[in-house]
């Protein structure tokens, strides 16, 4: 019983992270339909970027988290500026290897300002193990949950009730039209990118004070596609209930199987729902039938 | 538009080589190859031999994404099937190597038909993303399958023998790798010629229209697959006895994502592209490490930074020719043509 809640909240914790990573996902394929293959090596520049400013130039980390958040938006709106404007409306091979040699250059640049050795990153979240019940969990882990669980509600309302966020999913579902009714696409664009980039260096930052910073980071990128696939790629509520569910299935999996197929468990789930369900528990049905 | 260029039978019509200026090319290309490994160093012999062994992989994908319109991310795996199928049967049961690699193809391509399944149901993101997935679930399995493919030990392949002759060196390597390529080469460009290969263009064109007018979109979905692993998979064993000792390292993500750069960069749906492509991705690393080591005199940390530089450059190379040039090196080579074609009337 115990093993049991101590793996359903290491679980929940790790969903949580994926939730956040498949956040930044979701929100740039719901405004603009690009596929972000790059969505880990933001989020692994996010955590470099914080590991300079608060470890190598020893700012506050207020303030490094914050100048870090700033550097992202940054990075999000040039990406969408210079790489992803010149593309719209090429085929949709031509989105993902963009954003593949996207994925490559950041790596690149990361290992290449910082040497891919594992580093220990200042913890600013107090890393103090909290009882629950008879498990036990450490702050940062909780830490991370709240603030992932607090952003996507954020970004849920957002999307409702907000005239950008209304504005954004007008344009995912009929370009031409939300053109035509004077909404700004090239702006939503740019928020998405910007929001999506922030997302990244949020969850790289949450990442950083759990296991330090190390090239490892952009390996999550790998694992969103089960979250993002099983939510729906265009669903935030579904980011959150796919990435609690391959988080809670990858702990069971790797507490009660174990021989290493908790790394492969997701990748099978994904081809099961690609084949039953592909667009995933709350996404937008397209069908297509030939 | 070609003028005075006119046939009169279909034979000349539908030949490969249709005017005398292709031919001539074609024969000084061919006889550049031929005369290239009397005179070239280790070093360009070897570089010869990956890209050969490259063009071929880099055909057999263009099958299937230039040719078919079905995005797959799954070549890693294919080469893994192939390389470490003819690599234990070559090295575990003795098997030679003119039959091993044949066996070892087939089952990549039989491996093929798995992975495209899923093109059944799926098309364009959502089968690349099914794609991923099979590629890390093959890898999955070649790292932990300890008993057949050692896992993350190397397999060693002994270097294979063709008459009675040990193919080890670079030199007697590279006839095969040439002539293997060239077999592919053609082999395309007459599957191209066919029923089957037009059934290919038709369903990436307009797969809905197809299954209309009667192309059994599914039956030839899954030829594509098996088409296209059989060519990957072939590269795949060909790299094993090549380099003779072979790892999962060099089947992973990373493998499938160079081959699509290889394709894209070469542009999509021609053969020539595929080798453009296929040359270019083998050359820039071998330069840019060039670069680095002429550079290091002037600045030392070049050497610790190299393999990240050429990462980041791997990465810009593929954005700039999206941005630039989405069609890629064949249409560069297109343009080249044309110009001297009409010149002095390109008006």
């Amino acid at each position: 019983m115990e093993k049991f809640l101590q793996l359903t909240i290491s679980g929940l914790s790790n969903g949580m992270v994926y939730a956040l990573v498949a956040l930044g996902f979701v929100i740039i394929y719901k405004a603009s339909d690009v596929i972000n293959f790059a969505q880990g090596e933001l989020l692994l520049f996010g955590a470099y970027l914080a590991f300079a400013f608060i470890a190598q130039l020893g700012l506050h980390w207020t303030i490094g988290v914050l100048l870090t958040l700033l550097v992202a938006v940054l990075i999000g709106v040039i990406v969408e500026r210079f790489v992803l404007r010149p593309l719209i409306g090429e085929p949709i091979i031509s989105m993902i290897m963009v954003t593949i040699g996207l994925s490559s250059v950041l790596k690149g640049l990361v290992n290449a300002i910082w040497s891919p050795v594992p580093r220990r990153f200042p913890p600013f979240i107090p890393a103090v193990d909290v009882y629950i019940g008879p498990a036990v969990v450490s702050a940062d882990r909780l830490v991370a949950i709240g603030i992932a669980a607090l952003l996507l509600i954020l970004f849920t309302l957002f999307f409702r009730y907000n005239r950008e966020g209304i504005a954004m999913r007008a344009i995912a579902d009929d370009q031409q039209a939300a053109l035509s009714m004077g909404i700004s696409v090239k702006r939503a664009f740019a928020i998405a990118w910007a929001i999506a980039a922030m997302t990244a260096a949020v969850g790289g930052i949450i990442l950083a004070n759990i296991v330090g910073v190390s090239g490892d980071i952009s390996l999550l990128g790998l694992r969103v596609f089960p979250v993002v696939i099983l939510g729906g790629l265009d669903s935030i509520p579904g980011a959150i209930i796919g990435g609690a569910f391959i988080g809670l299935l990858e702990a069971y999996t790797g507490g009660y199987i174990g021989h290493g197929l908790d790394l492969i468990v997701p990748f099978i789930v994904l081809m099961l729902v690609l084949m039953v369900r592909p667009y995933g528990l709350f996404g937008k049905e397209i069908i297509e039938r030939v | 538009m070609e003028c005075g260029v006119f046939f009169t039978n279909y034979k000349a019509d539908m030949a490969l080589r249709r005017k005398p200026i292709q031919k001539i090319r074609l024969g000084i290309f061919i006889a550049f190859v031929i005369i290239f490994p009397f005179f070239a160093s280790p070093y360009w012999l070897n570089l010869a031999n990956q890209i050969a062994l490259a063009t071929i992989g880099a055909i057999g994908l263009n099958i299937l994404v230039g040719y078919t319109g079905q995005i797959s991310l799954g070549q890693g795996a294919f080469m893994a099937v192939g390389a470490y199928g003819s690599g234990l049967l070559t090295a575990r049961l003795g098997v030679p190597f003119w039959m091993s690699i044949p066996i070892a193809a087939f089952l990549a391509a039989a491996v093929g038909v798995l992975f495209g399944l899923p093109s059944l149901r799926l098309k364009g993101l959502y089968l690349a993303i099914a794609t991923l997935a099979a590629q890390e679930i093959v890898e999955w399995v070649v790292v932990h399958w300890t008993s057949v493919t050692g896992g993350v030990e190397a397999l060693v392949v002994p270097s294979p023998k063709l008459f009675g002759l040990r193919l080890n060196t670079d030199f007697r390597f590279y006839w095969i790798a040439v002539i293997l390529a060239g077999l592919t080469a053609l082999f395309t460009a007459n599957l191209f010629r066919s029923r089957v290969g037009r059934a290919f263009i038709a369903i990436r064109d307009q797969d809905i229209a197809a299954e209309v007018i009667g192309v059994n979109v599914y039956w030839y979905k899954l030829l594509a697959f098996a088409t296209s692993s059989f060519f990957v998979g072939l590269t795949g064993a060909l790299t094993a006895h090549y380099r003779t000792i072979i790892s999962w390292e060099r089947f992973t993500l990373d493998t499938s994502i160079l081959y699509l750069a290889m394709i894209i960069i070469g542009g999509l749906g021609t053969i020539n592209g595929s080798f453009f492509g296929a040359a270019f991705m083998t050359l820039l690393p071998a330069f840019i490490n060039n670069l680095g080591r002429s550079l290091q005199g002037s600045f030392p940390a070049m050497a610790t930074m190299l393999p990240a530089f050429q990462q980041a450059i791997f990465g810009l190379v593929i954005i700039l020719f999206l941005v630039i040039e989405p069609e890629g090196l064949a249409k560069l080579w297109r343009n080249i043509k044309d110009y001297f074609y009409v010149w002095p009337f390109s008006y």
